[in-house]
């Protein structure tokens, strides 16, 4: 399966099951979208007669160039074959150790958001914190079902996780003082909304955290219009300064300024713009996911400007780079050469078998955005994952499980898509979220231009 | 080749060989927390060859 597109001034055909990417001129680009459903001599003709103003195309150029395809195809980086869906990926029976939590520590918060998932912090349930006999029984279950992997992750999240910042260092220290004797490496993250960061935060974050997510939505009043503490008063004057404190201290330690994007700002570029202008260069910017009753929620009408907006984030990143506004973003940074292995790829992001979310109270979900299904509860950090039946069937959610991916070239790239968006939007996991497909894709087509133009920058 | 520029990629079909040790990072674990997403994921393999 191949994808041919043009974007900023570039032909790009993306060949879906090598994962090769190439930039063409106009006349390839044209050869590729013929070839294998024309015969040869009708591609000569057809590009002859299409070129016949330009003298430099003649038969010659044009059978040179299919050559080159031919070649292409020969050696697997152009039309390949998908010869993954039949392999014997037998997912069900894979290894799956757990390699990753997130721990609710605090299903409580300081701020009030209205377009919150965790419904303001609680997940539709009570208000409680974490007790540090919960979370060390949780990193032990984590060490005891990681098998032989090194790399352990484990992210503080809530609610607001510094409304139990001593139990979260307690565990730091806790993990730490485990990780030689069972030969583990611990990476922690931090999620916060910002307002109770203070010195104590700061230094032990950029101590210990191996990245911190800082919640913004970009400009003031679109920030404060959503994103209020309990009084109904925006957060952004108080967080601000905070933030910019937190990331000068970090010393060039990752962080990600993350905002959320709604029908209020669908010119997120705006917002994500603004965040360059305070300071911050390493940015993600995400869709909100709620209902589509919520007076907030993307429509069907915004899409095209989501589009426009995507595009437009992307130019101005090319514009950007290695300038002193130079920044990143979450989506756009994709390793082509290093990046994930097939099996990362079919296999998806790993909620529910690797990765795991731990309420106060120590139960297990496939994710942090299930823990507001009753239905999902897995088990708890003592027995363990009671209901195999649960991990089993996100074992099998995968991209080879939708039928609506098997079209889809851009399948490699999100691996079927998140089970949680597909759950809320379709009522099942191995459902999929058509709207999110749909800016997914386009952000994949923006992130490869991105490198496309950095190879024919580098050639120039 | 005159008209067409590849890029460096991983060669996905050799990572069939190498792949799947499981170390790299969990896909939405530290930055977007709501999508689904693997293609900005380094590969952790120290020992993958077919690159």
């Amino acid at each position: 399966m191949i994808h041919q597109y043009k974007m900023n001034g570039y032909n790009i055909v993306v060949d879906t099951f090598s994962g090769s990417i190439h930039s063409v001129d106009d006349v390839a680009y044209d050869i590729i979208g013929l070839y294998g459903n024309t015969k040869k001599e009708d591609i000569v003709s057809h590009i002859l007669d299409k070129y016949k103003n330009n003298a430099s195309i003649n038969r010659e150029e044009i059978l040179e160039c299919i050559e080159d395809i031919e070649f292409l195809k020969d050696n697997g980086k152009l039309y390949s074959e998908d010869i993954y869906s039949n392999k014997a990926f037998d997912l069900k029976n894979r290894n799956t150790d757990i390699k990753a939590l997130c721990l609710h520590v605090a299903h409580t918060c300081n701020l009030n958001c209205e377009y919150c998932f965790a419904r303001q912090g609680n997940y539709n349930g009570e208000n409680s914190l974490m007790s540090f006999e919960v979370g060390k029984q949780a990193l032990d279950f984590l060490i005891a079902n990681s098998g032989n992997r090194v790399n352990l992750e484990v992210d503080f999240f809530g609610g607001e996780p510094l409304m139990n910042w001593e139990v979260v260092k307690q565990l730091v220290g806790y993990a730490r003082s485990q990780e030689k004797k069972y030969n583990k490496k611990f990476r922690f993250t931090l999620t916060t909304n910002g307002m109770l960061i203070n010195d104590d935060v700061i230094d032990f974050s950029n101590k210990e955290m191996y990245n911190v997510v800082l919640s913004l939505d970009g400009r003031k009043e679109i920030h404060d219009k959503l994103r209020k503490n309990l009084a109904g008063d925006g957060s952004y004057d108080i967080i601000v300064p905070k933030f910019k404190e937190f990331v000068e201290k970090r010393n060039g330690k990752n962080y990600y300024m993350r905002g959320t994007f709604t029908h209020n700002n669908v010119e997120f570029t705006k917002d994500i713009f603004h965040m360059a202008d305070l300071g911050f260069y390493e940015l993600s910017m995400e869709p909100v996911v709620c209902s589509p009753s919520d007076p907030y929620a993307l429509t069907k009408e915004d899409l095209p400007i989501l589009f426009e907006q995507y595009e437009l984030l992307a130019k101005e990143m090319i514009k950007r780079k290695n300038k002193e506004n130079d920044f990143t973003f979450y989506h756009y940074t994709i390793d082509l050469n290093n990046g994930p292995c097939i099996y990362k790829r079919i296999s998806g992001c790993g909620s529910g078998t690797e990765y795991l979310a731990v309420t106060p109270q120590g139960e297990l979900f496939p994710c942090h955005q299930f823990v507001d299904s009753p239905k999902y509860n897995m088990g708890n950090v003592w027995d363990g994952v009671t209901k195999t039946n649960i991990r089993d069937e996100f074992k099998l959610c995968n991209v080879y499980s939708r039928s609506e991916c098997d079209d889809c070239w851009a399948k490699l790239y999100c691996s079927g898509g998140c089970a949680a968006n597909a759950y809320h939007s379709t009522g099942n996991i191995s459902g999929t979220y058509e709207y999110g497909c749909e800016l997914f894709r386009k952000r994949i087509e923006c992130a490869i231009m991105i490198k496309v133009a950095e190879l024919e920058d580098d050639k120039n | 080749m005159k008209r067409i520029n590849t890029l460096n990629t991983r060669d996905l079909a050799k990572s069939v060989k190498n792949g799947g040790c499981g170390e790299c990072q969990t896909s939405c674990q530290s930055a977007c927390k709501t999508s689904c997403g693997v293609a900005n994921q380094p590969c952790e393999n120290k020992n993958s060859k077919e690159q």
